[in-house]
């Protein structure tokens, strides 16, 4: 199964121990074959939205904390379970924040609607 | 129930959570713990009793005390330290027995025990750990049987369900194969020299065993099967970590990694098959796909002359460069097949390399290749020759003998949609 991790928001600034044991973390789950892909986000989002035909782009609005670092990382696991697990350990490195989890519908999956 | 339902929001059973919290480090750690000790114990069997020992204290506990902050380092101390009691008194009986045979022979009970006990990379251990319980002295089954059971955390019963045999089969498979690994008295250790490259290649076969199980899904529900080929890619790329320099590893991930790119679109809407180029490529993984170039490119760059699995994984990705099916690079994948049959000799991909020349260079070309197959015995019975003949032949104009080779193949397969599909093409080639 597949799952989306994304942090939404970071209380802590990182720093250089924070990156250090985050990397340390990320080769894990490479190595444990659970991390598909992972990035930091840009918390600069552009928002849009569509309502009657039309597209509204809009930039912002930007989080308070710039420095914040959120991110996404696509993992596989067997289980929901799993992923929430490598979420607390995750959570465990991050300190304090919060996120979300969502399973992905991969290629063992059927497609929605079919 | 609908997104706003609320009881979608309520906290779980703390009961449940715990139990499903438990059951899901267990499957993550499960093998470092069992790596662990088997280097202590010298025995996986030994090794996996006395995980399970911790397992079951962490059932008993953890409920109550909540979940450690690091319940993997938690459950290798259990273990360990069960290990050792275990060790200890298995010396204290030993001594007893010397020391009425022989008299005393003073000795520090446990220091090589107490060795272990600090870190030595885990990464070895569970090296160690795969190639010996894919030991060529088990059969294909019982290697993977063990494989699934100690490196992916599963349960007999989910072993079981994937294999379609009853549980007690597989229960068996795995208490006779922990047997003959102590009877033949394998050692714990990653094999050096010489050996190696058999080894290894003990290994990557029940890797893909595994994966073909999953893949092939002829029978049965297919959920559990399609659990197997993802075990199968999670292996592979721990195997992948655990012995970067071995470029047959990266070539059976990207093997893996390719064809599993493909679930999706491999079948049709009442469960059929669909040919490779009759798949709509739209459906395929690229997150897949990209990972598969990925392993391949580092399999490639290790530079050593392509091994089979490297061969079959840069066949695949011939497939998947292809953004539609006449875009296919035939005459590469004929002379990667032409390679592959070098290696592997074997009539099956013998017969692939004739598709593939018919594709590149004509029918003629393949049909060539195709009767000199034709009074192979292993293929007597296989209805992709007849099927791969009679094509060739109607592209030839070569009807009537096209239609026999149609009716002879679908005559020769189980599968009713495949039938159906022959018969079609059979009665295609009858002039109007």
């Amino acid at each position: 199964m597949r799952f989306l991790m994304m942090t939404t928001e970071t209380e802590s600034v990182p720093d250089e121990r924070l990156m250090a044991e985050m990397g340390r973390f990320i080769e894990e789950m490479s190595r444990a074959g659970v991390l598909l892909a992972t990035g930091g986000l840009d918390p600069r989002a552009t928002r849009i939205t569509s309502s009657g035909g039309k597209v509204t782009v809009t930039d912002g609005p930007y989080t308070e904390a710039k420095e914040a670092v959120v991110g996404f990382a696509l993992i596989e696991t067997r289980t929901k379970e799993e992923a929430v697990e490598l979420s607390k350990r995750f959570w465990r490195i991050a300190g304090d924040g919060a996120g979300v989890i969502q399973q992905v519908f991969g290629p063992e999956d059927p497609m929605p609607g079919r | 129930m609908t997104a706003s339902d609320p009881r979608r929001e309520t906290h779980r059973d703390a009961h449940s959570d715990a139990h499903g919290a438990i059951d899901a480090v267990w499957r993550m750690e499960a093998a470092r713990i069992i790596a662990g000790l088997a280097r202590m114990v010298h025995d996986i069997g030994l090794a996996e009793e006395l995980a399970q020992d911790a397992l079951v204290a962490a059932l008993e506990q953890w409920p109550e005390s909540g979940t450690p902050d690091n319940p993997g380092a938690w459950l290798m101390a259990v273990a360990k330290r069960r290990a050792v009691d275990r060790i200890r008194r298995q010396q204290r009986l030993e001594r007893k027995l010397e020391e009425i045979g022989h008299g005393l022979e003073d000795e520090d009970p446990a220091p090589e025990f107490d060795a272990v006990l600090d870190t030595d990379p885990i990464e070895d251990d569970l090296l160690r750990l795969v190639f010996t319980a894919c030991h060529p002295v088990l059969s294909a089954q019982a290697r993977a049987a063990l494989t699934l059971r100690l490196l992916g955390g599963l349960t007999t019963e989910e072993i079981a369900r994937a294999f379609l045999v009853p549980e007690a089969t597989v229960a068996q498979r795995i208490v006779r194969a922990k047997r003959t690994l102590a009877e033949a008295g394998v050692p714990f250790e990653v094999p050096e020299g010489a050996e190696r490259a058999d080894r290894l290649a003990s290994v990557l076969e029940v890797v893909y065993l595994i994966f073909n199980e999953g893949y092939a899904a002829s029978g049965g529900t297919s959920w559990m099967r399609v659990d197997l080929c993802q075990e199968a890619l999670r292996l592979g790329r721990v195997l992948a970590g655990l012995a970067p320099q071995e470029p047959e590893v990266h070539g059976l991930v990207a093997l893996m990694e390719i064809q599993a790119s493909r679930t999706r679109a491999r079948t049709g809407p009442s469960g059929e098959p669909v040919r490779i180029l009759d798949q709509n490529r739209g459906l395929w993984d690229r997150l897949l796909i990209r990972r598969g170039f990925a392993a391949l490119l580092r399999a490639e760059k290790l530079g050593a002359p392509p091994g089979p699995y490297v061969l079959q994984a840069a066949i695949a990705a011939c497939h998947a460069q292809a953004r539609t099916a006449e875009e296919t690079d035939w005459a590469r994948i004929a002379a990667l097949y032409e390679l592959l049959v070098r290696l592997t000799p074997s009539p099956v991909v013998e017969l692939n390399r004739a598709v593939a020349l018919g594709m590149a260079y004509g029918p003629a070309r393949g049909l060539e290749v195709v009767d000199a197959l034709g009074s192979e015995p292993a293929l007597k019975d296989y209805h992709l020759l007849p099927s791969v003949r009679g094509d060739l032949l109607a592209r030839l104009g070569r009807l009537d003998e096209a239609r026999t080779e149609f009716e002879r193949a679908a005559s020769l397969t189980r599968n009713l949609p495949e039938r159906t599909l022959l018969l079609s093409r059979a009665a295609a080639c009858t002039p109007s």
